[in-house]
């Protein structure tokens, strides 16, 4: 309700179509990705977490937190700013910040699970990966996120999905988490 | 993000929230030269030519690995092995770059305002990598950029700048770059080597800007020292006795840093003449940040490019 509302003081007419998760559902969802994540991999060794900025960050600590619970063991967590392997720098609005990408380990021969809050196109996961290999050879890369919504532009899918949604091209996907926002839930919006 | 130009010809004309939205966006910048693979596709397809009608090792090359880190393709061209050396003009020249499309054209040139003029005569965007004694602001910058990653944040501090003011365009756009953060700027050396230009400066900058008598005046207390090179090329008079006498009146030594504070920093634009205005001790110490500047140049280079060219229909 606030981000729309917010939206709205800015002049966009945004509508608010679907409450899709709410904090609860949020953390339920990190949950049930964390144990699949340590029972596909069985166990945490050579496991990395890497958040694509900014919500995937947040939520790649939580799914580390997650795994700690679970594992005794918390796997490290990296974050990738992926502005500088972007396809569309040409297209985008007003000039993109830059932020800094950080790999706090080798990724040579690990396993690295990224994580993002919204898989639509898949093309800022094609940019993540392109980033990812001039760090190293990882064994593995995976992919969870928190909310798939189709219309994908690129042969790409998640290993681990919090919840599918269906949606037209007009609505918008947003996830809204305590460390950026006033709230923490998973709304669907269209502009009108 | 209040970077939207198409040229970057000096730092008179930058803003506050510009300044500080390149020295951010290279501090970005600077993790990629540590990667192992140290390049990113950001400017693929984009050209660079680097125009040089003076000699740089430093500033060429540090431009050249900026481009090629993003990716750009890096074209130079040095005026003795040019067409110019053959008498073509300077808007021949620049008319004839524009023809092959370059993205962006960075220019050295003895008199300035020759990159405000080549920017007004071609669609590309300028950088000036030097024009005469006029500016040299991605050294301004690139200076910033060390001082805030050593000290943290440049308002408050207390900076010498001492030597050849008159020949330097460092010092200028320093002046300019340093006073517009909020620092105290003390500018010492042989009062022939301090222009009149200088008194419009000073009065403008409401007592932030100030000239010394003696180096010593300077350099006491201060947080970071300056030294600039004695540019013998450029001096066709005698502006003092001796090199000799120069180097005891204002070459900074490691007595003389003493009266500095004690986390002081010592900065130098290259290339250092050691013995002159800086002795060797003092070069290789533990303060000098002279080769971190150096690293740090291709950082906000990579920066500069990047805001200027990164993105099209600008």
């Amino acid at each position: 309700m606030l981000y729309s509302a917010r939206l709205k003081e800015r002049g966009a007419e945004i509508k608010l179509k679907t409450h899709i998760m709410d904090s609860a559902g949020i953390n339920r969802a990190l949950s049930r990705l964390a144990s699949q994540i340590v029972e596909r991999n069985v166990g945490t060794s050579d496991l990395l977490l890497v958040g694509i900025r900014r919500r995937g960050v947040p939520l790649a600590e939580r799914i580390a937190d997650k795994i700690e619970q679970l594992e005794g063991v918390r796997p490290p967590t990296g974050q990738l700013d992926i502005t500088l392997y972007r396809d569309d720098l040409s297209t985008v609005g007003p000039r993109p910040v830059v932020n800094k990408t950080e790999i706090p380990v080798d990724v040579t021969d690990s396993t690295i699970v990224l994580v993002d809050d919204v898989l639509y196109t898949g093309r800022t996961v094609r940019a993540a990966m392109d980033e990812l290999v001039d760090f190293g050879r990882p064994r593995r890369v995976e992919l969870a996120v928190l909310v798939d919504r189709g219309h994908r532009e690129l042969p790409i899918q998640a290993d681990y999905v919090g919840k599918v949604v269906q949606t037209t091209d007009a609505e918008i996907v947003k996830v809204m988490l305590k460390d950026y926002d006033e709230d923490e839930q998973v709304i669907v919006v269209e502009s009108e | 993000m209040p970077f939207i130009r198409k040229d970057l010809l000096g730092i008179r004309e930058l803003s506050v929230e510009e300044i500080t939205t390149i020295l951010d966006t290279a501090e970005s910048f600077k993790e990629v030269s540590g990667r192992s693979i140290k390049k990113v596709p950001t400017l693929r397809g984009k050209t660079v030519i680097n125009l040089f009608f003076e000699a740089s090792t430093r500033t060429r090359t540090s431009f050249e690995i900026a481009a090629k880190r993003l990716s750009a393709d890096a074209v130079n061209i040095s005026a003795s092995t040019s067409s110019v050396s053959k008498g073509e003009s300077l808007i021949d020249t620049a008319q004839n770059l524009q023809a092959m499309a370059p993205d962006a054209i960075v220019i050295r040139h003895p008199s300035p305002g020759v990159p405000h003029q080549l920017s007004r005569m071609v669609g590309s965007s300028i950088i000036n990598g030097g024009d005469g004694a006029h500016e040299h602001p991605t050294q301004a910058l690139l200076d910033a950029f060390t001082i805030r990653e050593h000290k943290g944040s440049i308002g408050g501090l207390q900076v010498a700048i001492v030597g050849d003011i008159r020949h330097s365009r460092v010092a200028r756009s320093n002046a300019h770059l340093l006073t517009k953060l909020g620092a105290h700027v003390r500018i010492a050396g042989p009062r022939t080597l301090i222009p009149p230009a200088y008194d419009r400066l000073i009065e403008s900058s409401e007592g932030s800007l100030i000239v010394c008598d003696h180096i010593d005046d300077a350099i006491a207390g201060s947080d970071v020292v300056m030294m600039l090179r004695i540019q013998r090329e450029r001096m066709s008079d005698a502006f003092f006795p001796s090199l000799k006498e120069y180097s005891v009146q204002y070459g900074l030594t490691l007595r003389r840093l003493d009266l500095a504070a004690s986390d002081c920093i010592v900065m130098h634009p290259g290339p250092v003449n050691r013995g002159i205005e800086i002795s060797s001790e003092v070069v290789d110490g533990a303060r000098s940040l002279i080769l971190d500047q150096v690293t740090n140049g291709v950082a906000v280079r990579m920066a500069i490019l990047f805001l200027l060219i990164g993105r099209d229909g600008s």
